[in-house]
């Protein structure tokens, strides 16, 4: 594990040479299997001709449809990486007793938790969520697509450039060993000397461009794009929390983007703004880095808040109890989420006075919080409960949740912060409302929507095995964290020295393992709904009795969402059109003014991963070169003036019988 | 009342699954007075949120239950909203919060860390001539080094302290970010390169307790785990005296050889040691001839050295990063350090001063540019220094306007 330090650069290749190489046995395998499967895959998709359709059809499409699809997709690889990091970690803490030193030595494991941390916020959390708004929010505004369409798709494909620099560390050189969030000065150059550091910071620039441009993207397609009469105050719940998250998003993600700036400046130029020495202070990176990074929290939750909603309202049967104050509550939370991010660092020596603030505004939050909770709960009240999936994934979100709640509650409690900061009584918190918040509200999401995006439900049964390997495999996992925490175990730690701790380490590790047979039954349950697709065909587009407006379009959607925009009347416009009966309008259709498919984005994408890795390696030749390809990319991308096409209105006409067709069979 | 049994619940669930393990939860029974309140304070939350987590939890599952759609239970689609309801909704929440936020603020300036202790436990008050033990601790790549100065001697990776005596730990740290956590005693509190947290803690209970980095500081950081040995005087005396026949000095010399990143470092002792060490550690510059940060401070503060003092700024190579074998910033300069340019005695005056607080050779007169008239009108008074130094300004009369 010695770490080249100073290696001599070459003009060519900058400092990369044979060394950088891990040649560890477990990377080894790892690039086996990978280097299989991706060939594998090449060769599949050479064999049966598919480069061309995915080319035309989706990696070069703007369709917001096809582009949210992309982003669960990317969502759920990344999410596989995420979660192999997890169960290494589960194994490596279960044997590192009795004098072992486990499998992992330190430079392997402490990449892996950083990696671990990265993946899991970075390029699976947030590409689930932005995906979820952008195939749900213009379906739910009425809208035909996004404000920027090709913005949208060079904003997915800068994510998937983070994620393929994060994921080449595992096989050339180094991932950061700093911790999630490379706090100075260990993430400065004197004391990570070599490329982990650089990785970290390029690959979260590069996808942080596409997670901002997205952001305003969206904040502008919710403000302008609502079908006539959808005032703010009928927006369905889901879109006000993508409002509220893409306010975040533009007001935070900035920040982090220039506290990376200066951390590489320290690195690359000799600045000292988080150095030791000469006036540097890491305790201003902390800062700022917890000023993107708490309200980072919130734009993970808010929008699965809105799909919480959704569900509870829809599989009760009922209009969402208290809709303003749930909106009120919703824009509380974003409010007060720039105003608590010192409660990740009371122990960093603030006064009491500052402390006790901090600590009391995060308290605060739980107020706005907890009114959503019983919203969702008097939403059930005296409603028709029908426990398809997404309800129960939602009723154990509502279990599940409330403990992660509790528990951040006490941790905002300074005294409380110090005997139970960075220990493993905090990673249980988060991990409780992360997974217990965010990821079963993706999995609500999942089920809700799929037959929206893909025309059939999903099944059932793996669902449901999904599910309950899920929520067991949960508690399983994070309940010992909880009590080792209050046994005064701290996070990170690669061997322990107390053997009364192993026990609980091993009941973590079984419960790793069944969220990994839950992970494993949801891929299942995605083949088995994909093979058996014709069993749960939805003719209808509505296969849940919908509320809002996605469910009035055929599923999938066609390219242009709506034929006729619809006119909003009131809260729930679609439950309304269907009290009132109202008839699909069926003539007169008109051309349709669409988007056309480009491949800047991939292209504009592409070059900057490729600076992105000359920078991290300090090949200046390349880095200079595909930074003015960048640039000039560009620029002739804003000549192309064939940005736009007509479909037109006979095309529409049929696309709308064929629908009616459906319609009418499914009745 | 119901707080109460909320918090005997949780309580006894712990113990109940903590009983299954060898070792105990020693967050929830601590051996010293300041984490005894902290665990204190963390049930009493805990009781707090259970008032209203409980009800919540209970009404999912029952409402769950009573209107699934198989049992045709009362059915109100158009229900969407009550005053009363959402009146309580937002009420509940907030009134706990009330109650806790008063409990936080009144918990955390009385368990602040930089605050002597007003008790050495729940039935003993401190005397009035207690002087509180005074350990300064250096986190380290990757052991812990504790310098007792009033004793004079050193130990990395062990602590001693006498049992029932207030002990004032003094924090720094030589490279990264670290945190010290003993918790059978205290809360934990951040050791940071450059600068100085302060911890206050008491142990009431004899026995040999867990220490350890709970911060994450680099490969080593598992193994940076020391005993805190709680004992009587008479076992520290003993202890002391241990550290005394060790010999050994632990010289500015000998600390930058220890500084060195080494693992998994048994205990040992040293008999004597640098009483300025400390304070260069705080200030980054044990290394010889390198400035002190209070020196570069006390320049800056009084406007800089203008032109003239950039002949006195030397570039030479920082040695921790040839120690660290790190490379150069790979488009600035090469990592120097500046060298001091106060005589050897100066720089002791100044060391010594910076135990005493904030009492040091510092200008308070108002803030200007090397050179600069002072300024005039109402920035004057915006001016005008806040903080006075009690020692230095209460003999010159033209300070006190």
């Amino acid at each position: 594990m010695a770490i080249p330090a100073n290696v001599e650069t070459t003009f060519l290749l900058g400092r990369l040479n044979w060394d950088a190489i891990p040649k560890e046995p477990i990377v080894i395998a790892t690039f086996v299997v990978v280097a299989v499967g991706g060939i594998a895959m090449l060769a599949a998709l050479t064999r049966y001709r598919l480069w061309g359709y995915l080319w035309r059809e989706w990696f070069t499409s703007v369709d917001h449809k096809k582009i949210g699809i992309m982003y669960m997709i990317l969502g759920l690889i990344m999410f596989v990486r995420g979660f192999a990091d997890a169960i290494m970690m589960r194994l490596q803490q279960a044997m590192a007793f009795n004098g072992s030193e486990g499998y992992l030595n330190a430079h392997h494991y402490d990449q892996i938790f950083t990696a671990h941390g990265v993946i899991m916020i970075f390029f699976v959390a947030m590409p689930f969520v932005t995906g979820l708004m952008n195939y749900i929010v213009p379906l739910q505004i009425g809208a035909r697509d996004v404000s920027f369409p090709f913005l949208n798709n060079f904003s997915f494909w800068m994510t998937v450039g983070g994620a393929v620099i994060v994921m080449a560390s595992l096989f050339v050189g180094e991932f950061a060993q700093t911790g999630w969030l490379a706090f100075p000065p260990l993430s400065g150059l004197s004391y990570s000397p070599w490329v982990g550091v650089d990785y970290y910071i390029w690959g979260l620039q590069v996808a942080g461009v596409g997670t901002t441009l997205s952001g305003i993207n969206l904040l502008v397609t919710i403000l302008k794009m609502r079908a006539p009469g959808m005032t703010m105050m009928r927006m369905p719940v889901f879109t006000w929390t993508s409002f509220c998250t893409n306010i975040l998003i533009v007001a935070s993600f900035p920040v982090l983007t220039a506290t990376l700036v200066l951390l590489t400046l320290d690195r690359y130029v000799g600045t000292n703004f988080f150095t030791n020495d000469l006036g540097g202070n890491s305790m201003m990176y902390i800062n700022l880095i917890w000023i993107w990074g708490h309200p980072e929290v919130y734009i993970l939750i808010l929008p699965l808040f809105g799909v919480f909603s959704e569900v509870t309202s829809t599989f009760s049967g009922k209009k969402l109890f208290g809709y303003t104050s749930m909106v009120y509550a919703t824009v509380c939370i974003t409010i007060l989420s720039y105003v608590v991010w010192l409660h990740h660092f009371f122990t960093m020596g603030s006064g009491a006075s500052v402390n006790s603030f901090f600590g009391i505004t995060t308290m605060i939050i739980s107020i706005p919080t907890g009114a959503k909770i019983f919203n969702w709960l008097f939403t059930m009240y005296q409603g028709r409960l029908r426990f398809e999936l997404p309800l129960m994934w939602t009723i154990a979100f509502m279990l599940t949740f409330v403990v992660g709640g509790m528990t951040g509650v006490l941790l905002a409690v300074p005294p409380a912060d110090f005997v139970l900061h960075n220990s493993l009584f905090l990673v249980a918190h988060f991990h409780n409302v992360i997974i217990g918040g965010v990821l079963f509200g993706i999995f609500a999401a999942i089920n809700f929507w799929w037959p929206k995006a893909f025309g059939y439900k999903l099944d059932v049964f793996w669902g449901k095995v999904s599910f309950w390997f899920w929520v067991i495999g949960f508690w399983a996992a994070f309940m010992p964290l909880y009590i080792l925490g209050l046994m005064g175990v701290t996070r990170r730690m690669r061997v322990f020295d107390d053997p009364g701790l192993q026990i609980w380490f091993v009941i973590a590790g079984f419960g790793a393992v069944l969220i990994a047979c839950g992970i494993a039954a949801m891929f299942v349950q995605f083949g088995v709904s994909i093979w058996r697709r014709d069993r749960n065909r939805d003719l209808t587009g509505d296969p849940w009795d919908g509320r809002t407006l996605e469910w009035a379009t055929s599923s999938p959607p066609a390219a242009y969402n709506f034929a006729f925009t619809p006119v909003v009347r009131g809260l729930d416009a679609w439950a309304e059109i269907k009290a009132h009966g109202a008839a699909r309008p069926e003539a007169a259709h008109l051309p349709i003014h669409m988007p056309r498919n480009t491949g800047a984005g991939v292209i504009l994408a592409a070059l900057s991963t490729i600076c992105g890795m000359a920078l991290i390696w300090y090949i200046w030749w390349l880095a200079a070169l595909s930074f003015v390809a960048l640039i000039a990319t560009a620029i002739a991308h804003s000549f192309n003036y064939h940005r736009d096409y007509h479909i037109p209105a006979d095309e529409v006409r049929r696309t709308e019988e064929t629908r009616s067709r459906l319609l009418a069979q499914g009745a | 009342m119901s707080r109460l049994s909320g918090t005997a619940r949780l309580a006894a669930l712990v113990l109940a699954s903590s009983s299954l393990s060898a070792c105990k939860a020693v967050v929830l029974s601590p051996a010293g007075d300041i984490a005894e309140r902290q665990k204190d304070l963390l049930l009493a939350a805990t009781g707090l949120m259970l008032i209203i987590i409980i009800p919540v939890m209970a009404l999912t599952v029952f409402f769950a239950w009573k209107y699934r759609a198989s049992k045709k239970a009362v059915y109100s689609p158009d229900w969407d909203h009550s005053t009363k309801f959402e009146l309580v909704i937002w009420a509940a929440p907030l009134l706990i919060i009330i109650c806790l936020g008063a409990l936080t603020w009144v918990g955390t300036h009385l368990l602040d860390p930089y605050r002597p202790l007003d008790r050495l436990s729940a039935t003993e008050e401190i005397a009035g001539d207690h002087e509180p033990l005074k350990v300064q601790v250096v986190a380290l790549d990757w052991k812990w080094l504790f310098i007792y100065p009033e004793q004079g001697v050193a130990s990395v990776n062990e602590l001693a302290v006498p049992v029932n005596r207030e002990v004032e730990f003094s924090l720094t740290s030589s490279s990264v970010m670290n945190a010290f956590y003993i918790p059978a005693m205290a809360g934990m509190i951040y050791a940071m390169p450059g600068m100085e947290t302060k911890l206050h803690g008491v142990f009431n209970n004899p026995g040999s307790y867990q220490g350890l980095a709970s911060h994450y500081s680099g490969w080593g950081f598992s193994g940076m785990r020391f005993k805190a040995h709680a004992t009587d005087q008479a076992g520290f005396e003993e202890w002391l005296a241990k550290a005394r026949e060790a010999g050994g000095e632990l010289s500015r010399e000998e600390y930058l050889d220890l500084e060195a990143p080494s693992q998994n470092v048994p205990p040992r002792l040293y008999a004597e040691v640098d009483p300025e060490l400390f304070n260069r550690v705080v200030n980054l510059c044990v290394e010889p001839g390198k400035m002190c940060m209070a020196e570069m401070m006390d320049i800056d503060d009084r406007g800089g050295l203008g032109l003239e003092g950039t002949v006195n700024i030397q570039a030479l190579t920082h040695d921790k990063h040839i120690r660290r074998g790190s490379g150069e910033p790979v488009l600035g300069k090469t990592p120097f350090m500046v060298s001091s340019i106060c005589t050897p005695q100066d720089t002791a005056i100044m060391l010594a001063g910076i135990d005493e607080g904030p009492a040091r050779r510092v200008d308070r007169t108002p803030m200007r540019g090397h050179a600069l008239p002072v300024p005039t009108g109402i920035f004057e008074r915006l001016n005008a220094p806040v903080i006075r130094d009690a020692r230095t300004s209460a003999g010159t009369p033209e300070q006190k306007l």
